[in-house]
């Protein structure tokens, strides 16, 4: 046996939708007018499969409209290692920045939910495959302490590749940092519902992501904390079928829901009402 | 223990010892001492130079080294009365962390640590120290416990990473490793953590939450393995790759000291520390009973809070 080596889990971008009049589903391939996808929330009308959205998109699919405040939206990331590979990570980051107009790959603030008040964070996949380095990990943090001062029920939507390789240990740690701040979140009383959206894998699995009091995910989303490729490239024989999707976690007893898209908002409402937050 | 294993990049040490052996073997040996001499000497020279410039890759190649002391080798060393703990209640007893009461000094603590195996059969059923859920949840449940009994915990990290694998994805690799953070956060005992070997991501973290962090010298901790960082962004691993990954992902203790990731790297012996594995043992020991006399002296509420503190401040954003 050759020794394994654990690695973050890498996850192709390829279900991100391009944009244009018209879209494909990346599932059943069916070609969609882009407005009634978008009326649809992103869900394709044939197969019903959930197309990954941005984060800008999803707070505008779960706030009741114009009550998002936005919380630390300038900040911006850094590059403490000055990481190369065949690239410098601050010509990515740039470059990154450019194309989606979005400073790094997080959003969060406050927001009403049917009336109800309460605490957001988004992950956005569009943003280097939503990975976590410290903005990500240091807004989170923020909003996590928001909802603790103000005991407000926190919502989080994750949606990532694992940990941001560029950022190293400032990455790994953000796991430990957001999961303290949950501890504290959790000593007060809070309420934290978790959100699993298609992928959540490594780093982001193994903390904030797995800790909330309730945990949905979006039907068919792949949930694990390694990666598909490194389980299959470390055993050597086929995955299941189903393996790491949402509806075998929530067999496996690590998903307390499988909600669909159309139903977040309800079953969020449902969750807060019977919290007593 | 048996002869060091060389690594490639000592070959010029193993080459002068080679000579020495020969000479040394010579039945006029006692004539060409001062010869002998001055060829031992050379070898003390390289072997620290050789150990106080390792690049990045070979910090990595040590931190591997298969006669490097793993747990289970530093409690036989440093811990008197022995009392391994095992199971978590739930699944079953994973090997590749080990939990047990013991006495460093005149400290009473809890020892929680990754082990890799020693021969060909351990290190199969430790899975090479990569753990399982069952692993993290027997090291909290142990550490609860040490809460309970008001000890303080020293925990020794040492896995290339968590188990990737079907049983551990199903039985919650994930889960496992997020709640570990969450509770050691909270713990109201001191927490010392000490990178022995490997610091294979979240994997080590599950272990690492603590009020004093600390690295063995040439042992190494990072988000991801340079092979794995290669294969991704190099998109191919080999020798080439992973020394660029490796330098990259700014892994060595040093490193961490510098980036204020973790509190303090223990020295180890020249030429590293399964060359003086008791040596090594020796400043472990040392290292944590100091640490612990001085978070003893803390009380709960503030050591928790400090431990926030201490985590809450890593970030590198403007
Ligand atoms: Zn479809």
């Amino acid at each position: 046996m050759p020794e394994p080596t654990w690695t973050e889990a890498t996850v192709a971008v390829k279900k991100t939708v391009p944009d244009g009049l018209w879209t494909q589903c990346p599932e059943c391939e069916e070609t969609i007018f882009r407005k009634s996808l978008e009326a649809n929330l992103m869900v394709c009308p044939k197969c019903d499969h959930h197309l990954r959205i941005s984060a800008r998109r999803r707070i505008e699919q779960l706030l009741d409209p114009g009550t998002f405040e936005p919380l630390d939206a300038d900040m911006s990331p850094m590059d403490p290692l000055g990481f190369v590979d065949q690239k410098p990570y601050i010509d990515r980051l740039r470059e990154t920045q450019r194309k989606s107009g979005e400073i790094d790959g997080v959003q969060t603030g406050t927001g009403f939910i049917k009336g109800r008040k309460l605490v957001v964070g988004v992950m956005d996949f569009t943003f280097m495959a939503g990975s976590m380095g410290s903005v990500v990990g240091e807004r989170l943090t923020r909003c996590i302490e928001h909802a603790t001062d103000h005991s407000l029920p926190l919502v989080i939507v994750s949606c990532s590749g694992g940990a941001r390789m560029q950022e190293s240990g400032f990455s790994l740690m953000q796991m430990a940092k957001t999961s303290a701040a949950l501890a504290r979140f959790d000593d007060s009383g809070g309420l934290y519902i978790s959100v699993l959206a298609d992928p959540t894998t490594g780093g982001v699995t193994a903390s904030y992501a797995m800790l909330g009091d309730v945990i949905f995910a979006e039907p068919k989303a792949l949930i694990g904390f390694a990666g598909p490729r490194v389980i299959q490239q470390t055993i050597r024989q086929a995955l299941p079928e189903g393996f790491q999707t949402a509806e075998f976690l929530e067999k496996a007893g690590f998903v307390d829901r499988i909600v669909h898209r159309s139903a977040l908002r309800t079953e969020i409402s449902r969750i807060i009402d019977y919290s007593g937050k | 223990m048996s002869a060091v294993q060389i690594l490639d990049f000592e070959q010029p040490i193993a080459e002068i010892e080679r000579q020495i052996s020969v000479l040394e073997g010579r039945p006029d040996a006692s004539a060409i001492a001062d010869e002998i001499r001055t060829l031992h000497e050379t070898r003390s020279s390289l072997l620290s130079k050789t150990y106080g410039s390792l690049t990045p890759w070979q910090t990595v190649r040590v931190a591997r080294h298969p006669q490097r002391p793993q747990t289970l080798d530093y409690v036989q060393m440093i811990c008197r009365d022995w009392c391994e703990l095992h199971g978590d209640r739930r699944h079953g007893d994973d090997p590749a962390i080990v939990t047990g009461f013991g006495r460093i000094g005149s400290i009473k603590c809890l020892v929680v640590g990754h082990q890799k195996g020693r021969d060909t059969k351990e290190r199969l059923a430790c899975h090479f120290g990569c753990a399982h859920p069952e692993g993290y949840r027997k090291a909290l449940l142990k550490m609860k416990l040490a809460e309970k009994f008001r000890l303080p915990i020293v925990t020794l990290i040492d896995t290339p990473g968590a188990y990737p694998g079907i049983g551990a994805e199903q039985r919650g690799q994930a889960e496992s490793i997020a709640v570990n953070l969450r509770e050691m956060s909270r713990l109201r005992v001191p927490v010392i953590c000490i990178v022995i070997g490997e610091g294979g991501s979240g994997g080590a973290l599950g272990i690492g939450v603590g009020d004093r962090v600390a690295m063995l010298q040439n042992s190494w901790y990072s988000v991801i393995s340079p092979e794995g960082c290669a294969a991704i962004l190099w998109k191919e691993a080999n020798e080439k790759t992973n020394n660029l990954a490796a330098n990259a992902l700014s892994l060595t203790a040093t490193h961490n000291l510098r980036n204020g990731l973790i509190d303090d790297v223990i020295p180890e012996p020249v030429g590293g520390a399964h060359r003086n594995p008791k040596a090594m043992a020796e400043a472990i020991q040392h290292y944590v009973v100091d640490r612990v006399r001085e978070l003893q002296r803390i009380d709960p509420d503030t050591l928790v809070r400090k431990r926030y503190e201490k985590f809450r401040a890593i970030a590198s954003v403007k």
